[in-house]
């Protein structure tokens, strides 16, 4: 198929909707000087538009596609009827600023949503207010500087984290003016205590921890982190990307975290959208509850209204959250209950750990023990052949699966992480163990194949130095 | 294969003496090889004043960021615009072609401390031992 | 009763289960500590698929949608013509349940749509370069605000008083967090520290007028601070873009482009800046590229400034954006393409004089500002607009922005191409009534 672009395939006079025609006396047009003199924009027919939007997308893989193992990023399955749902106008076409007793439907909504998901972590309180999981870490990481300072302590300008942490974390941090300093994991994957120990002092404000870490696995002294953490003074922060596998069995809140970020797009089924949108609500427990991003959801007898905590860090956007996904996460939590939860979770430990030991003679397995809902190999024995992880997700293209994610988390050589989910059958499991298995054994006989995977997919292997040495970010219509 | 004549540090960087108390800085072969193909440099302006080991500049590569360090204290003179508008002349070539920075010493007695090309070789036929390619 | 999506049998379950030697799901999770598992979850029962759309049906039906009002309210969210090949083009699976498109090989489809998207955003606003989007107006204006002290090197930021007011608070809560001073500033005293990173205006501005912006560019760049500017992506099709006045970082809320407004969420926020800043921008970025084979590609380019490379001292720490939002922006300004987009601005343009010309000559109504004004303008009510907006819904009609705590018994009306001359009139005549 020869490569085209919208401006290719434009043409003046085309137009791919139609229009009213204006029905009111026209206006004196403003002052010549504030209108622009030329738009150029490619003008395109309908029929045109949706066959060429039509073929991009059969060039694109989704989880309805096929198996989207990408470790720490959830992609289970969408329910369709989620979609129509969010479609409904009562929920679509609805104004942020419309009166309040107009939209009490939706602030129900929300309001029962907040009340699930502190349920679901264990906490009191919930603020739905973060538009994606950085920016629930970002209210997580103001709200314990604004506690530490409101209660006169100003010297805590550190935040530690262990150097599994996704790269997000230290970002957010850096964002809100800490230092950070990292915590190293033993050779079980845990963090070290000792070196937590000796770490964890009157300077560092919270330790960021995300659970099961990015590695799969749980941390068993939990109890002993929480303690240490929190009788030195310091706060203890959640990242709840991996609560796939804690759900409806495991509370953040028994586990002592003071504070959790969600992710609605990967836990709660919400569509990952080619990247977004999402939803990354904030749950805390009482001690912060005061401090949430803005607004809440409160009832007063039968209505409902928005309320601003008193000494909230502030908005984090124009509305109240990205109410469109909220919508399609609660149906998700409502359709499931505590027992439908509890089988989200252990399917897809199930589904994790069924993959480690079917693998693990194959590629070499850093921590060889129970994991989570997810796994994470090193490619290692493999670049001893010259094969490297890159390869080895770029062949399994060849195979019809989205690979794992690669080189993260970056404590792991030639990382592989593996997140199943559980809406995958024991068939397609079994499938993908096969290519992987295919996969050594070409690394044996026929490495060739593997340098140049892939082979069947729409494109092959971009050159990435070029693209980024010399910039294309754009096109440009009507320029001399 | 690093030059006989350089100077190294362990964070990589070369320094090669000129006359006149300057020096032309670089990155070693080790370091690009493990960049991966150089797509940017961030140099610092000419005039700059820098002080032994300070981060002068940063190297992009396509998945990976490396803070650049001076081996040695002094003003920068120049930086090579070759590699700037064709970074992957630092991979080609990292020991000539791909100089990055041209320093007027301050304390040209700094490169005394610092390796020469046998301990750098040492070193680097460690590092590939720990993760062969 | 078994889900439909868990595909997993008992049986598979009890094979798999064997395969890895234990005998229950539960002794995987054996590194949890006893105590703390398996504890009680208060929420209500499952529902199947058929009573929980009952249900939600009915919440929905407590909410009343625009489709059934005739609306009248803007102030950023903004109710606009929606062609049908939007939902349908977004509604694609293949789109809507992909993942960030890390692997170019397989997700074409998204990286070539998004750098669609990023050249409609340059072409629509006059900028050199766009990234693919950012959570919404308000955020992106907050990060645009950051990445100006990152350029500029400076600790302050200004922001005009007729921006709105919901961005300034945002971009409080981001520069707050760096401890770095937000300065409100009068229009007609612009006095710009010298240490200042920013000045922030919106055209046309909180209010519905456009500002002399030559002024504001000026006062700007003569203490070498940058200037950000919020636009009304409608308005620019038939508007200056902020490019052509020296604009260095133009920001905006997509949701206008193509999207319902869904309580305000998910929104969508368009960052569009000068090429020199390409490698302070935050959020992805798509490139061309060519494969092995020579053909033509799309893959997602300079990541060094994003967390998961540059991690600390990343531009940002975005990861998630608002990507499927931005593919119906970029299907809507396909769909309408350079006559569609104007013709739309000039149906709003005219259709809000026509109202604003009608609403001002009613007895104890008058308009607040003489400045021309795109599709949003205020009128001063004879009483209190919250009042006046009671009444207004007991006819289905949703009345403007109360603003009175900032202009007395002031209100900010929006009509766009939706609104008719019917709804106009009677509009106003129910206004003339009260």
């Amino acid at each position: 198929m020869e490569h085209y672009l919208l401006p290719d395939i434009g043409r003046p006079g085309k137009i791919g909707c139609s229009l009213p025609s204006l029905d009111v006396t026209p206006a004196e047009l403003p002052p010549k000087e504030l209108l622009r003199q030329e738009l150029e924009l490619p003008e395109v027919s309908e029929v045109e538009l949706v066959r060429y939007f039509t073929a991009l997308s059969k060039l694109n893989y989704g989880v309805d596609t096929g198996f989207y193992p990408l470790g720490s990023c959830t992609m289970k399955y969408n329910p369709k009827w989620h979609e129509d749902v969010a479609q409904l106008p009562g929920f679509a076409s609805i104004h942020p600023y419309q009166p309040i007793g107009s939209v009490q439907g939706a602030l129900q909504l929300m309001f029962e949503l907040q009340e699930y998901l502190a349920e679901i972590t264990g906490m009191s309180a919930t603020s739905l207010a973060p538009m994606a999981g950085a920016q629930g870490e970002l209210a997580s990481i103001l709200m314990v500087k604004a506690y530490h300072h409101t209660r006169g302590d100003k010297i805590r300008n550190r935040i530690l984290m262990p150097d599994s942490a996704h790269g997000t974390n230290l970002a957010t941090a850096a964002m809100c003016g800490f230092e950070i300093s990292t915590v190293p994991s033993d050779d079980r994957g845990n963090i070290d205590l000792k070196s937590l120990e000796s770490m964890m002092n009157e300077e560092v404000a919270t330790l960021t921890l995300t659970i099961p870490t990015t590695l799969g696995l749980f941390d068993p002294q939990i109890a002993e982190i929480n303690q240490l953490v929190h009788q030195r003074g310091g706060l203890l922060c959640g990242d709840g990307a991996n609560l796939n596998s804690l759900l409806g069995k495991v509370k953040f809140g028994d586990l002592g975290f003071d504070c959790v970020q969600l992710n609605l797009h990967k836990t709660f089924s919400t569509p990952h959208g080619g990247g977004g949108p999402g939803s990354g609500p904030v749950c805390v427990k009482s001690n912060l509850a005061d401090f949430l991003p803005s607004p809440l959801v409160a009832k007063n007898g039968k209505d409902y209204t928005f309320t601003s905590p008193t000494k909230s860090i502030g908005s984090l956007g124009a509305a109240y959250g990205n109410f469109g996904v909220m919508v399609k996460a609660y149906a998700y939590i409502r359709s499931l209950g505590a027992e439908g939860l509890k089988e989200v979770s252990e399917n897809a430990v199930i589904n994790a750990n069924y993959i480690k030991e079917k693998l693990k003679a194959y590629y070499h397995l850093p921590y060889d023990r129970v994991c989570m809902h997810e796994v994470v190999f090193s490619g290692k024995r493999q670049k001893a052949k010259g094969v490297k992880t890159l390869d080895i997700a770029k062949r399994l293209l060849d195979y019809g699966f989205h690979p794992p994610t690669v080189y993260f988390p970056l404590v792991v050589e030639e990382a592989i992480m593996l997140e199943p989910t559980e809406t995958e059958s024991k068939e397609t499991l079994d499938a993908f163990i096969d290519a992987m298995k295919e996969i050594v054994r070409d690394a044996d006989e026929n490495p060739e194949i593997l340098h140049t995977a892939p082979h069947n997919t729409p494109i092959r292997r971009l050159d990435e130095a070029t693209a980024a040495r010399n910039p294309d970010l754009r096109w440009e219509m009507g320029k001399t | 294969m690093n030059p006989k004549e350089y100077k190294y540090t362990p964070e990589h960087e070369w320094i090669c003496p000129e006359p006149g108390d300057k020096g032309r800085i670089g990155i070693t072969d080790y370091a690009q090889s493990q960049l991966g193909d150089i797509v940017f440099l961030d140099l610092p302006a000419p005039g700059t004043q820098v002080e032994q080991s300070q981060k002068i500049g940063e190297i992009e590569s396509v998945k990976a960021v490396s803070e650049l360090f001076t081996p040695a204290s002094g003003k920068v003179l120049e930086v090579n615009q070759l590699a700037i508008d064709e970074p992957q002349v630092v991979n080609e070539d990292p020991y000539r072609a791909g100089w990055l920075v041209r320093l007027e010493l301050s304390k040209p007695s700094e490169l005394d401390a610092l390796m020469n090309s046998d301990e750098y070789d040492e070193l680097e036929a460690r590092l590939r031992e720990e993760s062969p390619e | 009763m078994s889900s439909p999506y868990l595909p997993n049998t008992d049986a598979d379950r009890r094979a798999m289960l064997q395969e890895i030697g234990v005998s229950s799901a539960d002794e995987l999770f054996q590194d949890v500590p006893q105590k703390f598992r398996n504890v009680q979850f208060k929420l209500p029962p499952p529902l199947s698929e058929l009573e929980l759309k009952e249900e939600l049906r009915q919440l929905s039906d407590r909410n009343a949608n625009l489709d059934d009002y005739a609306c009248f309210l803007g102030a950023g969210y903004y109710r606009h013509f929606i062609p049908s090949v939007v939902g349908h083009i977004i509604g694609r699976s293949e789109f809507y349940t992909a993942y960030t498109p890390y692997q170019a090989e397989v997700s074409q489809g998204t990286l070539q749509t998004i750098y669609e998207f990023q050249s409609l955003v340059c072409q629509l606003t006059g900028m050199e370069v766009s990234n693919a989007g950012m959570y919404d107006g308000s955020t992106a204006t907050a990060e645009a605000a950051l990445i100006a002290c990152r350029i500029t090197r400076r600790n302050k930021v200004a922001v005009l008083t007729t921006v709105n007011p919901r961005y300034s608070e945002v971009v409080d809560t981001y520069v707050k967090a760096h401890s770095i001073p937000l300065e409100m500033v009068e229009p007609d005293s612009v006095d710009l520290p010298l240490d200042c990173a920013c000045l922030i205006v919106q055209q046309p501005n909180f209010f519905g007028y456009f500002e002399d912006i030559k002024t504001y560019t000026g006062k700007a760049h003569q203490v070498g601070a940058l200037l950000i500017v919020i636009v009304d992506p409608i308005s620019l099709g038939m508007f200056r873009p902020p490019g052509d006045y020296g604009a260095d970082i133009v920001v905006a809320e997509g949701q206008a482009l193509g999207n319902p407004i869904s309580l305000g969420g998910p929104g969508l926020g368009i960052f569009a800046c000068r090429k020199e800043y390409l490698r302070q921008m935050p959020g992805r970025i798509v490139g061309k590229a060519v494969d092995v084979d020579g053909k033509t590609g799309y893959v997602l380019t300079i990541a060094t400034r994003e967390q998961h490379i540059r991690r600390e001292r990343a531009t940002s720490n975005i990861c998630t954006n608002e990507a499927l939002v931005a593919l119906a922006a970029t299907v809507y300004l396909a769909a309408l393409g350079k006559s569609g987009l104007r013709q739309v601005a000039e149906l709003c343009y005219h259709k809000a004089h026509y109202a604003a010309e009608a609403t001002g000559k009613l007895k104890g109504y008058s308009l607040v500002f003489q400045q021309p004004f795109f599709k949003e303008f205020v009128v001063r009510c004879p009483t209190a607009p919250q009042q006046i907006n009671q009444a207004l819904f007991q006819k289905r009609i949703i009345g403007g922005l109360d603003i009175s705590h900032i202009i007395d018994n002031g209100m900010l009306l929006c009509i766009t191409e939706v609104n008719t001359k019917r709804e106009i009139d009677r509009l106003v005549e129910i206004l003339g009534a009260m």
